[in-house]
């Protein structure tokens, strides 16, 4: 019986291992052949770096409020992509009338700094009420139940916002000031990304202090540890958990406006794959976990950017953007296989331990 | 002819065969009834159960004054609703002309949104096919919507006349039988891509050119034919791309294409992620200068709106309306509209909605039957017929004649160039200024 079972196992361990092998020979493979066949300069390779770090800067910041709560909560609050969409979607208004107004090439930085400012209000207010009046009640039920309320909450959201402001896309306007490129240390790079890349990784630094360094950022951990007995030594906890949702959405928010400020298109299902993409980047970077959030968002941001040049052109494939999100997901698995709890998701295994 | 309608014939068949043999059981009866059948026919009592129409696929019987049901399915919502509202407006435009109503039944017109994506297509469809009242439809907007939508359609019966699908593979002869009740007033976009193709090798002269689709079958078959006939007149296709339409970083790609160092980038695609690649391709290294075109898919102020400023100096295949192509009645539709929306039309397929919806009528007056009482019968698989059989039909976009694949179109073809962004000066002839021919 026993060896029976033993057979067995290393069967399928047969075929894990060649399945990592033979996504391992495809990525070498793939990368061999498009590197010696030379068509693409050195200045490319470095633009794709750029795109894939300022778009997986965004992933990273949104991701940040997956990992906030899912570190506190344990549990996924799905509806985080609608809260991102929110933020980005409330201040086009408010960027529209600036840019009509003729006050957001007068004051650039002044409007900018307002624009985000309505983003990340519109983005904390939606998210918390949101955890008032769909997950607060959940609190102990079983985990399935806040998970499928928070399903139906992006639902609840998309439509909402598609009743209040059309199904139609909205043109974000563009700034004077963000238009062209800055070379920095030889590299081109376009101002809008220059922006969004520092903009996000200030806002990252900020969040880890936050969470390190103060008063409330060490009650946070000390929930997420274990939230009874936290609260035992007196700490609010329900008062943690709404500040935790509400630094997550303040972050989702950000996200939702340096998107729009890059993208230019704002309608509402356009938290719909950004959402899904940082939540992928969070399991990624290991979930529950800040800096692995940050990690993950800005690798799955690469390897989009990156990947289906670098593994599938070299292949043969003739359109391998198409293949993007295969990449990404593949990227996934393989992450997922080799270290189950992600890339530096040691802490969380010690933890549930 | 598909599985289900010969289905439903040998179920007519089949009942009649039951009829017949109830009849001829007692001799005399059978003799009766032909004697009665006969007489009823001659006379045509009001109390006459027998429809004076028979058709494989079905009949609609409209009572005296009972309204006609017209189905649209067009995307009228979403980022793409500019192209649905539009087509929309010609169809409700061609209504009004025909003064509401078609032998005395009042036109009814009621419609599904598609979304421009299979799925749409399939819910839009699922959704007209269980509504027995509906005589014909006019749909879809967008090819993938059409490729699962028709044939659902015409599994129930109902023939669908699309303005604005152009992917060859609608129309081609291994469509098929599930397209059989499938016609369409636009043009196929084998003649799009071909023109777009002359103009960028012979008029810009162009050598190198890329492409991008996003896996559509109007995108991806459009731009299939422009490679084709581009390669065909000695020019390079240095890379043929693909996107998906959700995306929104086109930079990785472009990057990619800009190490082809194409003179041109052909994107036959819709109006979020073209608006995305209009933007960007200003942005990236190595496709900053290039020269940017697109299709009618994004033929639209809304457009100008994605795009920006990024979209001046671009190029558009589109169909042709300028008043030399499509004479004065086009300026007259021109003048309704803006009467009634208080706006210019919002794309370019709207003349093509406002002459399928003739055809339809046209071809619903060819075949209806009215009895004594004031009935009318319309015959579905005749209506399907008639509209197949349409030739020489004068239309706001020209002469159709359908051939034996549902093409109707007369194909005018132009190119345009944008001068300005501001969607409020949207005026195709003028701006987007037509170029070519």
């Amino acid at each position: 019986m026993r060896q029976r079972w033993f057979q067995k196992l290393s069967l399928v361990d047969l075929l894990l291992w060649a399945f990592r092998a033979g996504v391992l020979l495809l990525v070498i493979w793939g990368t061999i052949g498009t590197l010696s066949a030379g068509t693409y300069s050195g200045e490319t390779w470095i633009d794709l770096v750029v795109f894939g770090l300022s778009q997986g800067s965004v992933y990273a910041l949104i991701a940040l409020g997956y990992t906030m709560v899912y570190g506190i909560l344990r549990m996924i609050n799905f509806a985080h992509g609608e809260v991102f969409m929110s933020g980005a979607y409330t201040a086009y208004f408010v960027a529209d009338a600036l840019a009509r107004a003729g006050h957001l090439n007068r004051n650039p930085i002044l409007s900018l700094l307002l624009i985000l400012a309505v983003s990340m209000v519109t983005s904390t207010a939606v998210a918390l009420l949101l955890e008032r009046i769909a997950y607060r009640p959940l609190r102990r039920a079983p985990r399935l139940v806040p998970l499928i309320a928070a399903i139906g909450a992006s639902f609840f959201l998309q439509y909402a916002f598609r009743g209040l402001y059309g199904s139609g896309f909205k043109a974000y306007p563009e700034a004077e000031i963000l238009k062209g490129k800055w070379t920095i240390a030889g590299i081109e790079i376009l101002r809008t990304q220059a922006v969004v890349l520092v903009a996000s990784v200030l806002m990252m630094l900020g969040l880890y202090i936050f969470v390190m360094r103060t008063k409330m950022g060490t009650a946070m951990r000390a929930v997420s540890e274990d939230m009874e007995v936290a609260a035992l030594m007196g700490i609010n906890v329900d008062r943690v958990i709404v500040i935790t949702f509400g630094v997550g959405a303040a972050m989702a928010g950000a996200a939702g406006m340096l998107y729009a400020l890059v993208f230019k298109q704002v309608h509402f299902f356009m938290g719909f794959v950004p959402g899904i993409k940082a939540f992928t980047a969070a399991v990624l970077g290991g979930i529950g976990n800040i800096p692995g959030a940050m990690l993950g968002g800005l690798f799955l941001g690469v390897v989009e950017s990156v990947g289906p040049i670098l593994f599938l052109d070299g292949l043969g494939i003739v359109a391998p953007y198409q293949l993007k999100d295969v990449i990404a997901f593949t990227m996934l698995v393989m992450v997922l296989i080799f270290r189950p709890s992600g890339i530096l998701g040691e802490r969380l295994v010690v933890k549930k331990a | 002819m598909s599985s289900e309608e010969s289905e439903q014939r040998d179920t007519t068949k089949d009942e009649e065969e039951k009829a017949m043999k109830r009849g001829t059981a007692p001799q005399s009866f059978g003799i009766w009834l032909l004697l009665m059948m006969v007489s009823f026919s001659f006379a045509s009592l009001p109390a006459a159960a027998q429809a004076p129409v028979t058709d494989p696929v079905g009949v609609v019987k409209l009572a005296k004054g009972e309204p006609l049901t017209i189905a649209y399915w067009f995307v009228v919502a979403g980022p793409d609703a500019s192209l649905g509202i539009d087509t929309r407006r010609g169809v409700e435009i061609a209504i009004e002309d025909k003064g509401g109503k078609v032998l005395g039944h009042p036109i009814k017109l009621i419609g599904e949104d598609s979304g421009c994506n299979a799925e749409g297509g399939v819910t839009a469809a699922t959704k007209l096919a269980a509504n027995p009242a509906i005589v014909a439809a006019i749909g879809s907007n967008c090819s993938s919507e059409a490729v699962p939508g028709a044939p659902i359609l015409w599994r129930a019966g109902i023939v669908t006349v699309s303005p604005s699908n152009t992917a060859p593979k609608l129309t081609a002869p291994d469509r098929g039988p599930t397209f059989d009740g499938y016609v369409r007033t636009a043009h196929n976009d084998k003649v799009q891509g071909r023109v777009a193709a002359e103009f960028v090798r012979k008029v810009l002269k162009v050598s190198k050119a890329a492409t991008i689709h996003d896996g559509s079958p109007y995108a991806e078959g459009l731009a299939g034919v422009f490679a084709e006939t581009f390669k065909k007149l000695g020019g390079t296709i240095t890379s043929q791309e693909a996107i998906a339409p959700t995306d929104t970083d086109m930079r990785p790609v472009l990057t990619k294409i800009g190490a082809g160092k194409p003179a041109l980038i052909y994107y036959p695609i819709f109006i979020a992620a073209g608006g995305h690649v209009t933007r960007q391709a200003k942005e990236v290294a190595g496709v900053g200068k290039v020269k940017l075109m697109g299709a009618d898919g994004m033929f639209s102020p809304d457009f100008m709106k994605a795009a920006g400023d990024a979209a001046v100096g671009m190029y558009h295949s589109s169909p042709d309306l300028s008043p030399e192509a499509l004479g004065p009645a086009y300026k007259t539709f021109v003048d309704k509209h803006q009467k009634k929306y208080g706006e210019k039309p919002l794309s370019a397929f709207h003349p093509h909605a406002y002459d399928a919806a003739l055809m339809v009528f046209a071809a619903i007056e060819k075949v209806a039957k009215k009895d004594a009482a004031g009935n009318t019968y319309i015959g579905r698989k005749a209506l399907r017929d008639a509209l197949y059989a349409t030739k020489g039909f004068k239309g706001l976009t020209g002469t159709l004649t359908c051939d034996k694949y549902g093409d109707c179109a007369d194909p005018k073809i132009a190119v345009y160039q944008t001068e300005s962004a501001d969607p409020a000066k949207w005026e195709p002839g003028k701006n987007p200024r037509k170029i070519y021919p």
